[in-house]
């Protein structure tokens, strides 16, 4: 069926189909990473651009060998060497390990309760999730910095409710960071659970109901088994972007220990080291590359289960 | 048959309050009279006024719709063209680095792709601002209008476009006249997801910025680095009042789409 189509549309229209994007994505996405790769074996230097060797495609043969000859590992070494780096990478597996586990505690129960709504609820709790999703990002923190601010409205309520006597900071801690993480990642850990469950046959539980199975044990054996394939892709689609996260933890947490997003946002924006910046996006890319593709196959396998 | 249990309920309402209250709570302190943001003054719309005034944010905003609406225009193109070929190709030469490439900006930390973006740009030395934000957001969002665009075809009926090509309708035409209105509510979300993805970048557009251009979100971001500011809640206020009535005016369009056309296949008019 799928192939009559594409035979029919003649090869080269349906050519053009696939290339258009596919040089697209080349060029803005593929290409600029090799670039990443290649500034990172660059030095620094005070010009514009601010590093050397700068390939040039005028030279000949003599040129590329020269210009190969002057890339080096330093900006590997130094990485590497430095203990700031090696504890913002640390840093920001920590926070985004820690948020995805304090995510699924808060996305599983919600998720659950979606799905085992009543039907005509359905469409506008699934609304209700998404809508926040949709709503600017830097808009949710932000509304987070006014709750959490020394005499904000969170401090005010304890206050008022005699649980503490002297206003707690949370602005600047790593509190904040996760709640602000929490709260901004909350809907991509809900959807693909909510997905899987409300696709779940639930006549298996009332089968291990009538089999004398007590609902928390029905709950443990047989639907959260089921969820797992939602449970990987929510984990994941959360997890990889935690650990390059800039905003949150730029806006809510404290500027002691910098998660590597803040770390490459400094070393970019204020130190203007691009050989450094590079490598450090090089190495941020590779630690995200199995998770990666591991959320790709579980992303293909969810959509072709979808069918 | 279904009883929504209590613990069920808590955790919805739980969950939903979580999401809402602080955007509730931002946008009742927009209309608070006193400067002090964290002192009840009253009900005002002062802060709406001085931000008439603000030229720089009124720029800023203008700037920011701009290429919001011409990058998800160019996205849902693209976006839709490989959702076509992921779904409908089958296994094309090189499929597995274009599913790659579409999938790994989804996750992939906006810091990374933005640095080089920045680096491609610097590299082949065009002027930065309004057009290399655009080409960066268009990169971003194409991505996701795919997903959107690839799950609709994936559920789709494709017995209706055999239909038409066993009648002689050419390819295009079947395209055109089949195809496209049954996917269109799939692009209309992805349009509208790639208008609100990009109305709301921070990190993306200020690596690729350049003298010139500068959009919304970075400049209430160098705005909420001082500290927080009524003007600030009233602009943001504006923001979500501007998104949520496009997300349910798209949504609410989208389902009187499919009711119609419900309707026109029981009751056809022809």
């Amino acid at each position: 069926m799928a192939d009559g189509a594409v035979q029919a549309t003649g090869p080269r229209r349906a050519r053009l189909v696939v290339l258009i994007p596919y040089v697209w994505l080349v060029a803005f996405f593929l290409v600029p990473f090799l670039i990443v790769l290649k500034i990172s074996l660059s030095q620094t230097a005070i010009a514009q651009p601010p590093y050397v060797p700068v390939f040039d495609p005028a030279a000949d043969w003599e040129g590329l060998k020269q210009f190969l000859a002057a890339l080096s590992f330093e900006n590997y070494a130094f990485i590497g060497s430095d203990w700031l780096y090696l504890a913002s990478y640390l840093k920001s597996l920590e926070v985004a390990a820690v948020s995805t586990a304090l995510l699924l505690v808060v996305g599983f129960p919600l998720a659950y309760g979606m799905a085992r709504a009543p039907r005509r609820w359905q469409p506008a709790l699934f609304m209700l999730i998404v809508l926040p999703f949709w709503t600017s990002f830097l808009i949710r923190i932000y509304a987070w910095v006014n709750i959490l601010q020394r005499d904000g409205l969170l401090n005010q309520l304890l206050l008022a409710l005699r649980i503490v006597d002297e206003p707690p900071a949370w602005l600047s801690t790593d509190t904040a960071v996760y709640i602000g993480i929490v709260y901004s990642y909350l809907p991509f850990m809900v959807l693909p659970i909510y997905a899987t469950l409300e696709r779940m046959d639930e006549s298996l539980i009332e089968a291990a109901a009538d089999l004398g199975c007590p609902r928390w044990k029905a709950f443990w054996l047989v639907t959260l088994p089921l969820s797992l394939p939602g449970v990987m892709a929510g984990a994941l689609l959360c997890f990889i972007p935690i650990v390059g996260e800039f905003v949150i933890p730029d806006l809510l947490g404290s500027s002691q220990t910098m998660m590597i997003g803040q770390t490459l946002w400094t070393e970019f924006f204020a130190n203007k080291d691009w050989p450094v910046a590079s490598a450090v996006a090089a190495v941020l890319l590779c630690l995200l590359v199995v998770p990666t593709v591991i959320y790709q196959q579980v992303q293909t396998r969810n959509l072709e289960r979808g069918r | 048959m279904r009883k929504a249990s209590w613990f069920n309920l808590a955790s919805v309402a739980l969950g939903l309050a979580f999401l809402y209250l602080p955007i509730v709570i931002l946008v009742i302190y927009s209309f608070n009279a006193s400067r002090l943001v964290t002192v009840w003054g009253g009900w005002s719309t002062r802060w709406y006024a001085e931000l008439l005034n603000d030229s720089a944010m009124l720029e800023a905003a203008w700037v920011t719709l701009r290429i919001a609406f011409l990058s998800a225009t160019v996205a849902t193109v693209l976006g839709t063209l490989g959702a076509i070929a992921l779904v409908r190709f089958g296994r094309f030469r090189g499929r597995l680095l274009f599913a790659g490439m579409t999938y790994a900006p989804l996750v992939m930390p906006e810091v990374i792709t933005g640095l080089s973006l920045l680096l491609l740009f610097v590299a082949v030395n065009i002027d930065r601002g309004f057009w290399t934000i655009t080409i960066a957001h268009t990169t971003l969002t194409m991505c996701f209008v795919t997903v959107v665009v690839q799950s609709r075809l994936l559920t789709f009926d494709t017995s209706l476009e055999e239909a038409a090509m066993n009648l002689g309708c050419p390819p295009l035409r079947t395209f055109l006249t089949v195809t496209l209105p049954l996917i269109a509510p799939a692009l209309v979300s992805g349009w509208v997801l790639a208008f609100t993805l990009s109305l709301d970048d921070l990190v993306l557009a200020s690596f690729t910025t350049g003298p010139g251009a500068t959009t919304l979100p970075i400049r209430i971001y160098s705005e909420i680095r001082l500290g927080v500011k009524p003007e600030i809640n009233a602009i943001c206020t504006i923001v979500i009042a501007v998104v949520a009535t496009g997300i349910i005016a798209a949504s609410l369009l989208a389902k009187f789409h499919d009711v119609s056309r419900d309707r026109g296949a029981r009751f056809p008019v022809h």
